[in-house]
């Protein structure tokens, strides 16, 4: 598989998933639909990771999740690369596994960990690697980015349930009722 | 708690000048960016955590704003050497004004000092490149107001100079 970065040549929707550019978990057409803009290296979207698990085996097929990159690049040093390992794992198709692992291992983001998650992951490792130095998924992240600005994103996570930016605390429970009762 | 917001400039008005120490031995003169549009961005205090947020934040949009032909002004009521330490730790790359002698001066111009905290309100100014206040904004104090209204105003003024 040689996918090339899925760039959007039109602003993409700001508040909901979009099946032809987002890594997404769940059928597009599903009834409740959630975003995160979130950065790898952030502790507060690490706490929100197994919350987000949550709600998802909860909901199971009604639930669309969407994931778009923030990375506070400045004050997390490592948030850049661990952005574009993702894409770079998706550009091999396994997206979710990088996520999961990036994570599962926010204390460990740096270039040989990422090494180390691709071959885990089961991709050429060598590849996420090299198109990470080269910058190959540079702008896709830096779209993710815009997206989220213009959105009203002013920190991370930030979730939109439904297509609105959800204040509230990061509670499955809660999360799961907004997510039910809001459309 | 007493809060004036309605003292706060509004659209239309002449930006009121100032010069203010960035570091200890550099002064800003809002007027010197004549030409370009300006963001002012008033917040109560370095170190708080929504501050900080909404610091880094603009920080990672600098691209942003250069890419608008925007320059981004911090300023609060912390002195100069508050405001180096806050920026290395946070590596801030847009310069913090330290309003701090007179204490709030600046603040009080653009009418966003809270004369209860002895701090200025969270409040934004996009001024045009003519020197005159495109929009202005004030957020509940621990609300971090994002970037979405900053990036709206400059894209208007963005827009109104290639229809002119």
């Amino acid at each position: 598989m040689n996918r090339e970065p899925v760039r959007t040549t039109t602003r993409p929707k700001l508040t909901l998933p979009e099946a032809n550019r987002d890594h997404i978990q769940g059928p597009i057409d599903a009834p409740y639909l959630l975003l995160e803009y979130g950065d790898y290296e952030c502790p507060h979207c690490g706490e929100a990771y197994p919350i987000v698990r949550a709600v998802q085996k909860q909901l199971g097929n009604r639930l669309c999740f969407a994931f778009r990159n923030f990375p506070l690049t400045n004050i997390h040093r490592y948030a850049a690369h661990a952005a574009e390992a993702a894409e770079a794992a998706g550009a091999q198709g396994r997206f979710w596994e990088m996520h999961d692992l990036l994570f599962e291992n926010q204390d460990a983001l740096a270039d040989k960990n990422l090494a180390q998650y691709a071959s885990a992951a089961g991709i050429d490792a060598r590849r996420v690697i090299n198109e990470i130095l080269t910058g190959v998924h540079t702008e896709r992240v830096r779209e993710d980015f815009r997206c989220g600005a213009r959105a009203g994103v002013n920190g991370t996570p930030t979730f939109f349930i439904n297509g609105a930016r959800y204040d509230g605390e990061v509670e499955a429970d809660r999360l799961i009722a907004m997510l039910v009762n809001s459309d | 708690m007493v809060i004036h917001k309605s003292t706060v400039l509004p659209a239309g008005t002449a930006a009121p000048d100032f010069t203010l120490k960035s570091t200890p031995d550099e002064t800003v003169t809002l007027s010197d960016f004549r030409g370009h549009p300006v963001i002012l961005f008033f917040y109560p205090s370095d170190w708080s955590s929504v501050c900080g947020d909404q610091a880094a934040l603009y920080n990672e949009l600098l691209p942003e704003f250069q890419e608008l032909d925007a320059k981004l002004l911090g300023i609060s009521v912390d002195g100069v050497w508050c405001h180096l330490a806050f920026s290395r730790d946070r590596k801030l790359h847009f310069p913090l004004l330290a309003d701090f002698e007179v204490k709030g001066a600046v603040a009080r111009l653009y009418g966003v000092y809270r004369e209860d905290d002895g701090t200025s309100e969270r409040a934004l100014f996009v001024i045009n490149a003519k020197g005159v206040i495109h929009w202005s904004y004030v957020s509940p104090v621990g609300v971090n107001p994002g970037a979405e209204g900053i990036l709206s105003a400059l894209e208007e003024l963005r827009n109104k100079e290639e229809t002119k």
